[in-house]
C-alpha cells in the first residue's frame, strides 16, 4: 500500500533521535515512531497539562515549553518530557478566618508571590500564552478579579513553576485566587437560590407524578408541543404560553 | 481572501463560498428565521439510514453474561468476552482451561478459592479519578469514611477535564426540573430510566449551588445571574458554562477540594483490573496493576474495601468503526469489563454518541471537539456550497446523522488533502450576530489555541465531522448509585439509564455531580453498616471463565485494555 509520500524530519526525545513524519504533533510523531506513553499523556486535547515538555531548536538558544499533544514536531527539536514537579500546595477550605478578606487570604496562603522578581520567564514559557507574571502581580495587588480572568485557561502544566527563580507555584496561587474570587467577589445567582428553594419545598413532586403517569403517546405529544425559548430573549424575561410545567 | 490562507487550495474554494453566503444567512437569522427542525418520524428515518450505529454490521449480540443476546458494538463485545489480564492470571494462578478439562489437576480448581492478602485497606474504594469519582470521594469523606481513589493516569486526567460547553441545570424563571425531564427523556428516545432522570434534574439546582460555594467560576452577568444558552434538544436555555473550558474549571475545583480532606488518599497510575468479591457475592475491593512499577515493585496490588464506587468513565479510545475520538487517553471501557465479569448487568450500549463537530482539518487536531456551545451561539453547519442543511441544534445523534448524510448521499461534503471529508462550522457568524469580541470572550480556550497556530476563528470557518464522543449506556444503577451487586456503586459515564439512547449536551457534567454525590454517600453508609468481606477473592471469575471457555470466545484476547496502542499508522484513518 503506497500512500502519498510524507516528508520526514528528525527530532530528539530524551536524547534519542527519531526520524518522524512532518505535520504531526510531537505526541503522534513519537507514537508513530514506536514510543508508547504511560506517563506524559492525559487528555490529548490540550487541557490537562500531562504532556508538558521543554524543548530547544538545535540552531537556537532559547528553551521553550510546549504541550506534546498540541505542538507540531519541527525538524531539529530537542525535547525533554517534564517530570512531576513537587510544588507548594496550600491546603485550605473556603471559609475565611475572621477579619480576613479573600484577597488577604490568598496572599496568606501563598505569601511567596511577594517575592516575584518580575523576570518574565513564566510568561515567556507558558504554552497556552498566559501572561503569568501579570497574574502574579494581580494577586500581589489584591486584584483577584483580574487574576482570575488572566489565569482562567491555565492547564496546570507546571512549566512556569519549574523555571521560577523565586519558587512560586503560580498555578496553585492562581487556583486559590480564582476560587476565593468566585466564592466571595462574584455576586451569587439569585434566580438559582429561588429555583433551589422551589425544588426543596417539594413544589414539583405532584407535577412529576402527573407527568410520569402519562401514557407513552401522551408523553411524546407533550414533548412535541414544547415551546422553544428564543435564543436572544433578554435573560430571565421570556415565559412560555403554557406554564403548567413550571 | 483574508484569514483563509492557512487552508490548502482544495479547501479554500469552498471556504470562499461560506464567506460569500454569510451576509444573506446573517440577514435571515436577524429576521428570526432558522432552518426547520425535523419531526420525530423524520428524525427516525435519518437515524436509521445514516447514524453509524443503526447499521446492522456495527453491532453483535453478547454470547454470555447477564446481557447475553443484547446488541453492543462489536469491538465492545470482544472486550467484554475476553480473559483477565496476564498479570492477574499469574497472580491468582488462574487457568484458562475449563474445569472439566482440568479434572485430576487440582491446581486448576484451587485458585478461585484462594484467599488474597490485602496490600491496602480502606472503607470506600473509588475507582477512577475523574469528575464522578472525585465527587463520590468527597461525599464519602464528608460522611466520615476513609477513602482511597485509585486512578489510571494522574488524578483528573479524564473526560471531565475536557468538557467544553457546559452543564444543564433548570434554574431560570421559564424553566423547571419537569421541563428538563421532558427534554432529557425526548433526547434519549424515551427509554431512559424515569427515576434516574427525575433524580438528575431535581438535584441540579443543589449541585450548581454547591459549585458556586466551592468558588467555581461560571459565565455570569455582573448581577450574578448565570449566562445560559441552548444546547441541542433543549427547549429552555439552561446550559451553564465556564467559557469553553467548563470541565477544566470543574476538575480543578473538585480536585482542589478533595485535596483538603485528610481522609482521601489518591493512588495514580494504578488502574483497577479486576473487582474483588466475597463469599456472599458482595464487592469488597479490587485488584490494581501498577503501570509504572519497573521491575523492583510488585505489579499487582490488592485493595480490601467495605464498599466500592466504579467511576471509570467512557470508551471513546476503543475507536469503534475506526472513528476518531474526542476522549482522553484512558477511556477504554475498563469499568464495563470489570462489572460485567462480576455478573453486573449493563444497559443501553447499542448506540454510542458521535459528537457532530469533531475537527477534521488541520489534521493534527483530528477528532478533537468544537463544543456545541458554538452552535448555541449561532454558528451554522454548512455544506460545500456554503448552504445550511440541518438545524444545528437537533439532538446530537440526529445532527451527526445529517452531517453524514450530507457528505455521503448528498455528496456535498468537503474533502481534505489527506482524504477526510467534513462540513463547515461557520464560527465567524457569532461575532456578526452578537458583536465583535464575543468569540474571544465566550471561547477563550479554543480561541487562544487556534490563534496560536495561525488560525483566526473570527474570520475562518472550521471543517468538522462526527467524532466518537460519549458512552450513552453502561452499568445499570438505581437512584442511590447502587448496582445489582451489594457493596458496588457506580456513577458517571460508566453507568447507563440516565440518558437512554442519546445524551443531551450538558447532562453528563450534571450526571457526574448528582450521581457522584449519591454514590459516594451510599457507599459510605454501606461501609458503615457492613464489616470487611469474608474471604475476598476473584471467585466470580470462575463462572465467567467457564462460560468463556464454553463459547470458545476470545481465546487470546485479554481485557481491560487500559491504554490504546497507536502504532505506525497513528490514529485510525
Ligand atoms: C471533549 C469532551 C467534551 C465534553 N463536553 C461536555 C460538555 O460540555 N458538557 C457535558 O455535560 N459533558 C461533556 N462531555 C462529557 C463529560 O465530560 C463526561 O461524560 C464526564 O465528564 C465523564 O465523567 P466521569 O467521571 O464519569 O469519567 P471521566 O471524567 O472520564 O473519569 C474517569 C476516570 O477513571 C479513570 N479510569 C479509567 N479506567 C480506570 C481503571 N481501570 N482503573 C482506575 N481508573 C480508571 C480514567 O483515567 C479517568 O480519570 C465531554 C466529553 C469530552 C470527551
Ligand atoms: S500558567 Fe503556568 S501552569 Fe498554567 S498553563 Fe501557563 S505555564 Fe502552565
Ligand atoms: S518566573 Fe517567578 S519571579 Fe519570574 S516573573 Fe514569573 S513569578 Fe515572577
Ligand atoms: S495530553 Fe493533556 S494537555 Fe496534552
Amino acid at each position: 500500500m503506497a500512500g502519498p509520500k510524507v516528508a520526514t524530519i528528525t527530532i530528539a526525545f530524551d536524547g534519542t533521535e527519531y526520524t518522524v513524519s512532518a505535520g504531526r504533533t510531537i505526541l503522534v510523531a513519537l507514537e508513530e515512531a514506536g514510543l508508547r506513553f504511560v506517563r506524559g499523556v492525559g487528555c490529548r486535547g490540550g487541557v490537562c497539562g500531562a504532556c508538558t515538555v521543554l524543548y530547544r531548536m538545535r540552531d537556537a538558544h532559547p528553551l521553550v515549553a510546549g504541550l506534546m499533544c498540541q505542538d507540531e514536531a519541527k525538524h531539529g527539536m530537542e525535547i525533554l518530557s517534564l517530570p512531576y514537579i513537587p510544588q507548594k500546595k496550600a491546603v485550605h477550605r473556603m471559609e475565611l478566618p475572621p477579619e480576613n478578606s479573600p484577597e488577604y487570604q490568598v496572599l496568606s496562603l501563598y505569601p511567596e508571590v511577594n517575592n516575584c522578581v518580575m523576570c518574565g520567564e513564566c510568561s515567556r514559557l507558558c504554552p497556552v500564552g498566559i501572561d503569568v507574571m501579570g497574574y502574579v502581580g494581580m494577586i500581589k495587588r489584591g486584584d483577584l478579579r483580574s487574576a482570575a480572568q488572566q489565569s482562567f485557561t491555565c492547564v496546570q502544566c507546571q512549566a512556569c513553576v519549574l523555571r521560577c527563580p523565586s519558587s512560586i507555584s503560580q498555578p496553585n496561587a492562581a487556583l486559590a485566587a480564582r476560587r476565593f474570587h468566585g466564592r466571595y467577589r462574584e455576586a451569587p445567582a439569585e434566580h438559582l437560590a429561588k429555583a433551589l428553594e422551589k425544588v426543596e419545598s417539594g413544589h414539583y413532586r405532584s407535577l412529576f407524578r402527573k407527568v410520569r403517569r402519562l401514557s407513552g403517546v401522551e408523553f411524546q405529544a407533550l414533548y412535541q408541543r414544547r415551546e422553544r425559548e428564543p435564543d436572544d430573549a433578554p435573560p430571565g424575561t421570556w415565559l412560555p404560553e403554557d406554564r403548567s410545567l413550571i | 481572501m483574508e484569514g483563509l490562507n492557512h487552508f490548502p487550495e482544495a479547501l479554500r474554494e469552498s471556504a470562499r463560498l461560506v464567506v460569500k453566503t454569510r451576509e444573506s444567512r446573517l440577514t435571515a437569522l436577524r429576521r428570526g428565521e432558522s432552518y426547520p427542525s425535523l419531526s420525530l418520524s423524520d428524525r427516525r428515518a435519518w437515524l436509521e439510514e445514516f447514524h453509524p450505529d443503526y447499521r446492522a454490521d456495527s453491532c453483535r449480540p453478547l454470547t454470555l453474561g447477564p446481557n447475553q443476546g443484547d446488541l453492543v458494538p462489536c469491538e465492545l463485545a470482544d472486550l467484554l468476552e475476553s480473559w483477565p489480564r496476564h498479570a492477574v492470571s499469574r497472580h491468582f494462578a488462574l487457568s484458562r482451561r475449563s474445569h472439566s478439562a482440568a479434572e485430576g489437576d487440582p491446581s486448576a480448581l484451587a485458585p478461585f478459592s484462594k484467599q488474597v492478602k490485602a496490600d491496602l485497606h480502606t472503607d470506600v474504594l473509588v475507582i477512577g479519578g475523574g469528575g464522578a469519582g472525585t465527587t463520590a470521594a468527597i461525599a464519602a469523606a464528608e460522611a466520615g469514611a476513609k477513602v482511597l481513589i485509585v486512578t489510571k493516569l494522574r488524578h483528573g486526567d479524564s473526560n471531565t477535564i475536557m468538557a467544553e460547553g457546559g452543564m444543564q441545570v433548570a434554574d431560570q424563571e421559564a424553566d423547571s426540573p419537569v421541563q428538563h425531564y421532558l427534554d432529557t427523556m425526548g433526547g434519549g428516545h424515551f427509554i431512559n430510566d424515569p427515576d434516574l432522570v427525575e433524580s438528575l434534574v431535581s438535584d441540579g439546582p443543589r449541585v450548581l449551588r454547591w459549585l458556586e460555594e466551592l468558588g467555581m467560576l461560571f459565565d455570569k452577568y455582573p448581577t450574578g445571574r448565570m449566562k445560559v444558552r441552548h444546547g441541542g434538544g433543549t427547549s429552555r436555555r439552561r446550559l451553564h458554562a465556564s467559557g469553553d473550558v467548563t470541565g477544566l474549571e470543574l476538575m480543578r475545583v473538585l480536585r482542589d477540594h478533595a485535596e483538603s480532606f485528610a481522609n482521601i488518599r489518591v493512588l495514580p497510575f494504578h488502574p483497577a483490573v479486576e473487582l474483588l468479591t466475597d463469599d456472599n457475592g458482595r464487592a469488597v475491593g479490587a485488584v490494581l496493576e501498577h503501570l509504572v512499577a519497573g521491575d523492583r515493585l510488585p505489579t499487582i496490588q490488592v485493595v480490601h474495601a467495605r464498599a466500592v464506587v466504579l467511576a471509570t468513565g467512557g470508551f471513546g479510545r476503543l475507536h469503534f468503526k475506526k472513528f476518531p475520538t474526542s476522549n482522553h487517553y484512558g477511556a477504554l471501557a475498563d469499568g464495563l469489563v470489570l462489572a460485567y465479569r462480576a455478573g453486573v448487568p449493563l444497559r443501553d450500549l447499542r448506540y454510542c454518541q458521535y459528537h457532530p463537530t469533531g475537527i477534521v482539518y488541520p489534521d493534527r487536531k483530528i477528532g478533537l471537539l468544537l463544543t456545541e456551545k458554538f452552535r448555541g451561539w449561532g454558528a451554522q453547519l454548512l455544506n460545500y456550497h456554503g448552504e445550511e442543511f440541518v438545524f444545528g441544534l437537533e439532538p446530537r445523534d440526529v445532527t451527526s446523522a445529517a452531517i453524514i448524510r450530507e457528505c455521503t448521499e448528498m455528496g456535498n461534503g468537503i474533502t481534505t488533502p489527506s482524504g477526510r471529508v467534513g462540513v463547515w462550522l461557520d464560527i465567524p457568524l457569532i461575532d456578526l450576530l452578537h458583536g465583535r469580541g464575543t468569540i474571544e470572550r465566550e471561547f477563550p480556550g479554543r480561541f487562544r489555541e487556534f490563534i496560536g497556530k495561525g488560525i483566526d476563528l473570527r474570520v475562518a470557518p472550521v471543517l468538522t465531522y462526527p467524532t466518537l464522543h460519549y458512552q450513552n449506556g453502561g452499568i445499570a444503577i438505581q437512584s442511590d448509585g447502587g448496582t445489582d451487586m451489594p457493596g458496588l456503586y457506580a456513577a458517571g459515564e460508566v453507568t447507563g439509564g440516565v440518558h437512554g439512547d442519546n445524551r443531551l449536551m450538558g447532562n453528563a457534567l450534571l450526571e457526574i455531580l448528582v450521581f457522584g454525590l449519591r454514590a459516594g454517600r451510599s457507599a459510605a453508609r454501606f461501609a458503615q453498616n457492613n464489616g470487611e468481606g469474608s474471604n475476598p477473592g476473584v471467585s466470580h471469575l470462575e463462572s465467567f471463565m467457564e462460560a468463556l471457555h464454553e463459547k470458545a470466545a476470545g481465546q487470546h484476547r485479554t481485557s481491560p485494555r487500559l491504554l490504546p496502542s497507536y502504532g505506525k499508522s497513528g490514529l485510525p484513518a
